[in-house]
């Protein structure tokens, strides 16, 4: 077999590639239309039901005990998967999940698969091992269709060409479907699309797909859905094969109750995603006669014994906390440089690379809350970066130049003065006098060296005023018993010159 | 085919080096813990029978689907006068299916074991349900007598759908409580006609699925 | 009732005026303010930041400095979301069991500024003046972690001669993060400019928050790009009155 692991992804940091998002004006404001309207959408369905915090608490715990019992589970599912008929598959790694599949695609002796959005195989780069081996993918979802025609990356997991205008789409269709005559209605496009992939459908016997929940009481797997081209792909071929990470088996049926309830309001905005489809193994005379499911670790099960982000693997992929998070809204996917973007990719990558990677992530989230108020299963995605940052600074205090670098003698610095007032209080007075050399004409700080220098690029900062507040009300103590505060009504900032008086 | 076993191995054992757990479980204290999982939520409807559709009725309408509520002996004209305004005649059929509800004059194929490419041939397809959820406006389909496999709803263009009353209840749970027995047959739930929002958020009836859906609301 | 003030680290060294009209707004209510001298910082920019070790002795100089206080007041409501959703697990971090039941028994006589205004003390109308457009930014951690919902808005409202203007998207970040402004500072400049586009779009003559980190970040766009466009913390707009109006002019 050929492998092709290489990632699309490049190495930069995300300040750095957030720098090149943000000069792109059209995907900014592809991506703030897109993430608005989902979000008011999803404000309104959410708001319709009383019993949304209790929907929150259910699944939270739910997940949880499922991850806290993982292996009893899987083992579960496992079992009852293969007795149904389906085929269980166990992947360490990416590179042994595409020796699977690949193998398995192989057996049949296809050239081509149908296959329905999955990010988990983004994840391990299927559609890049297939082509090398001269296996040709076809992704089926409307979106994935645009990626993969226009040779681009996923931007969001739920909507992942939602940085892609209309006429973007076009442009790729008419290429790509040879149709130069194709109209710029979002009906010409969707229509381009089932004609092009519906002789597919009907034409190509292996499918690949992933799985939004597997159940382990009777080994049934879940997929939800919008377009019907799942249900295409589940259904229509003689092989199915389906790769999920380990992390979503659910104990029960029932307890699908609640994240059908929670994934389609937190994802689309919409009550029920037009299509769900549940099914256990094979079933004569319905569906495929082969299925597999393979079943992927890559990086997951290290995960769980960090109990502070273990919660991590709770995330169901609704996306909400992309659509809610105001650094996402103004860099769009990309600048995570990561298969899963957003603040839950902020602490998922990093975590999937066992630290060793992406780990600027933890730190492209100002913790504003806006991610954990909207996860559905209550990841707390602010207490996890902090708890990642933490671990980033560790490691770099392992080294000389994280011990030496600015960062660290600045934080350490910072820590020293923080101990003690007195400390804190002839800082300040050094402050005040030495901040002259910064001081500006018109009394601002306008420039800053070193790593603060990105501060003044777009702000002015106020100086430090002549007297700090300890200061005042030691002077205002020795003046007691006296007049009370002479100090000024007026908001600190109403003159040029604050503090002047 | 590789063996996978080696991979299982290693998988299970950093799983439970990272859970701290042994390798037999005790699978009744693990049932106790799941027992106690807090279930808050609402589980059971509160709405009149009238409510009930009319919420139902409301959801379908929403998605674009035409609703008709009409009596259990009407079930056959009904039927006839949509295919005829809809201008269909060769209808795919489950296995199971109430003969009595047929109309004369279509072309009604018993399509349960026809391919995806001659169900492509039909214009339409007839069936019923297993059970539909109010508050969402899904209606489930199972592969039992009336519904078929899963591919005689999806690839034809149009359905056609017959729902009782009986059939439909309030919320998602009670939606599962009543599937709860049947869970391992084939099940799709549908809201609405395919549909895709993926170009500028804009909503798009009908991408790959029936791109045309009417409900029978039997009363 | 007597209240320590906790003025927090910047408010102390950037925004004495802050801390002088909380002491003359709650002393004009006819309470006593002491002032801790030893007081220094929370300890949330090294915790956020990921210096979690290094936050601990901090915290803990914190916890003795206030240990046998009635009530603490802290005019941040990000100050007070640190103490209240970190300092119990920077205690487990510290493996301290005496430091956790000393946050467990602190942690309750701490409170936001106008949380203390209307949940404790219930006050809404303070008897202030102050006769300006003001629109008012909900900072990241008065809603999302302390849960502050409306309080703000119903002090701001009893003002007398404060014509309040709603804010477009009051809820949303304006991207200052502490040490994400300086780590990101592109993502940062560009959460600011649709931040301040909001406010400059209210017509308001000032911008008001229960935090003064926030306003610093706004203000530093505003005062770039020379409007004339200010910012206050709401205690300089609750401790303004009619007398002190005409005193300032």
């Amino acid at each position: 077999m050929k492998e092709q692991a290489h990632s699309p992804w490049s190495n930069r940091s995300f300040p750095e590639a957030a720098k090149d998002l943000l000069a792109d004006s059209q995907i900014r404001r592809n991506v703030r239309h897109a993430t608005n309207i989902i979000q008011a959408k999803r404000n309104r369905v959410v708001g319709e039901l009383p019993d949304w915090e209790q929907l929150r608490v259910s699944g939270a715990a739910i997940r949880a005990h499922a991850l806290a019992h993982l292996d009893h589970y899987l083992a579960q599912f496992e079992d009852n998967c293969t007795r149904a008929g389906g085929h269980v598959h166990w992947a360490r790694d990416a590179a042994e999940a595409n020796r699977i599949i690949l193998e398995l695609i192989q057996r049949h002796s296809a050239k081509e698969v149908i296959k329905i959005k999955t990010m988990t195989s983004e994840e391990i780069g299927l559609n890049r091992n297939l082509e090398a081996n001269g296996i040709h993918p076809h992704e089926t979802d409307l979106a994935e269709l645009i990626i993969q025609l226009g040779h681009d990356k996923p931007s969001h997991f739920v909507v992942p060409a939602l940085h892609k205008n209309r006429q973007q789409v076009r442009e790729i269709f008419q290429r790509e479907m040879h149709l130069p005559d194709l109209g710029e209605q979002p009906e010409d496009l969707a229509s381009a699309a089932r004609t092009y992939l519906r002789e597919k459908y009907l034409r190509i016997k292996v499918a690949v797909s992933g799985a939004n929940f597997l159940v382990a009481e009777n080994g049934a797997v879940c997929i939800v859905e919008s377009e019907g081209n799942g249900r295409m792909c589940l259904t229509l071929p003689d092989v199915l094969i389906s790769l999920v990470g380990i992390e979503k088996v659910v104990p029960r049926y029932r307890d699908l109750e609640v994240f059908l309830q929670t994934l389609p309001r937190s994802a689309t905005g919409e009550r029920m995603n037009p299509y769900n489809s549940i099914w256990t193994g094979v079933h004569a005379g319905d569906g495929p006669k082969e299925f597999h499911v393979v079943l992927l670790d890559n990086g997951r099960s290290p995960i769980l014994a960090d109990g502070e982000a273990r919660q991590t693997l709770q995330c169901i992929r609704c996306g909400a906390c992309l659509n809610a998070c105001p650094v996402y809204h103004q860099t769009g996917g990309h600048a995570y440089e990561s298969v899963y973007p957003g603040p839950i990719g902020a602490i998922l990558t990093p975590q999937l690379h066992q630290m060793k990677d992406a780990r600027s992530l933890p730190y492209a989230s100002s913790l504003c809350g806006a991610c954990y108020e909207v996860c559905p299963v209550k990841i707390n995605i602010p207490e996890v970066l902090i708890h990642l940052r933490g671990k980033v600074v560790q490691q770099d205090q392992k080294t000389l130049a994280g011990k030496l670098g600015l960062w660290n003698i600045g934080m350490q610095a910072a820590a020293f003065l923080f101990e003690d007032s007195t400390r804190l209080s002839l800082a300040q007075h050094l402050g005040q006098i030495g901040q002259k050399v910064v001081v500006s004409k018109n009394g601002f700080i306008e420039h800053l060296p070193l790593m603060l220098s990105g501060w003044t690029q777009t702000r002015d900062l106020r100086p430090l005023p002549a007297q700090s507040f300890r200061d005042w009300w030691a002077q205002r103590e020795k003046a007691k018993p006296g007049a009370a505060s002479s100090s000024s009504p007026q908001p600190s900032n109403a003159t040029e010159k604050p503090h002047a008086e | 085919m590789p063996n996978s076993s080696d991979a299982r191995d290693a998988i299970f054992s950093s799983i439970r080096t990272a859970l701290q757990v042994p390798a037999n479980a005790d699978t009744a204290a693990v049932a106790a813990e799941y027992a106690a999982l807090p279930r808050l939520y609402k589980r059971e409807g509160t709405m009149n029978s009238e409510a009930l559709l009319d919420l139902f009725t409301h959801r379908l309408v929403e998605y674009d689907a035409g609703v008709c509520r009409i009596s259990a002996e009407n079930i056959s004209r009904e039927i006839a006068r949509i295919l005829g305004e809809r201008g269909r005649k060769r209808i795919a059929i489950p296995d199971g299916l109430p003969p009595e509800w047929l109309p004369a004059g279509f072309d009604f194929q018993n399509a349960s074991r026809f391919n995806e490419h001659q169900l492509d041939q039909l214009e339409g397809v007839l069936t019923g349900c297993t059970v539909a959820c109010a508050e969402t406006g899904s209606i489930v389909l199972q592969n039992a007598a009336a519904q078929g496999p899963r591919s005689l709803t999806l690839v034809p263009d149009f359905h056609l759908c017959v729902v009782f009353a009986a059939q439909v209840v309030e919320t998602v749970p009670e939606c599962f409580a009543r599937l709860d027995a049947t869970a391992a047959l084939p099940t799709t739930f549908f809201s609405g006609p395919s549909a895709t929002a993926d170009i500028e958020m804009t909503r798009i009836k009908g991408v790959h699925g029936p791109r045309f859906l009417d409900v029978l609301l039997v009363l | 009732m007597r209240v320590s003030l906790f003025i927090t680290c910047y408010n102390d060294t950037l925004f004495p005026e802050t801390g002088k009209a909380v002491v003359r707004l709650l002393e004009r209510l006819g309470h006593t303010v002491e002032f801790r001298k030893e007081q220094t910082c929370c300890g949330q920019m090294h915790w956020n930041t990921g210096y979690l070790k290094e936050a601990i002795p901090i915290i803990r100089h914190f916890v003795n400095v206030y240990r046998d206080a009635e009530t603490i007041v802290a005019p941040s409501s990000s100050c007070v979301s640190m103490m209240r959703d970190h300092y119990m697990k920077a205690a487990e971090l510290a493996q301290d069991a005496k430091l956790a039941a000393d946050v467990e028994s602190l942690l309750p006589r701490v409170y936001e500024f106008t949380e203390f205004l209307v949940k404790k003390l219930g006050v809404e109308d303070v008897g202030a003046t102050f006769p300006h457009k003001v629109t008012y930014h909900t900072s990241c951690h008065s809603q999302r972690s302390l849960h502050l919902g409306d309080i703000p808005i119903r002090l701001l409202k009893q003002v007398r001669s404060l014509e309040l203007l709603p804010l477009e998207n009051p809820q949303e970040c304006c991207g200052f993060g502490g040490t994400f402004s300086i780590k990101n500072p592109d993502v940062s400049s560009a959460m600011l400019a649709d931040k301040v586009r909001t406010v400059l779009n209210t017509g308001a003559e000032v911008c008001t928050a229960v935090d003064n980190s926030c306003l610093m970040h706004i203000y530093g766009s505003l005062h770039r790009q020379r409007t004339f466009v200010r910012t206050a913390h709401i205690a300089e707009i609750l401790a303004s009155t009619a007398g002190a109006q005409e005193d300032g002019k």
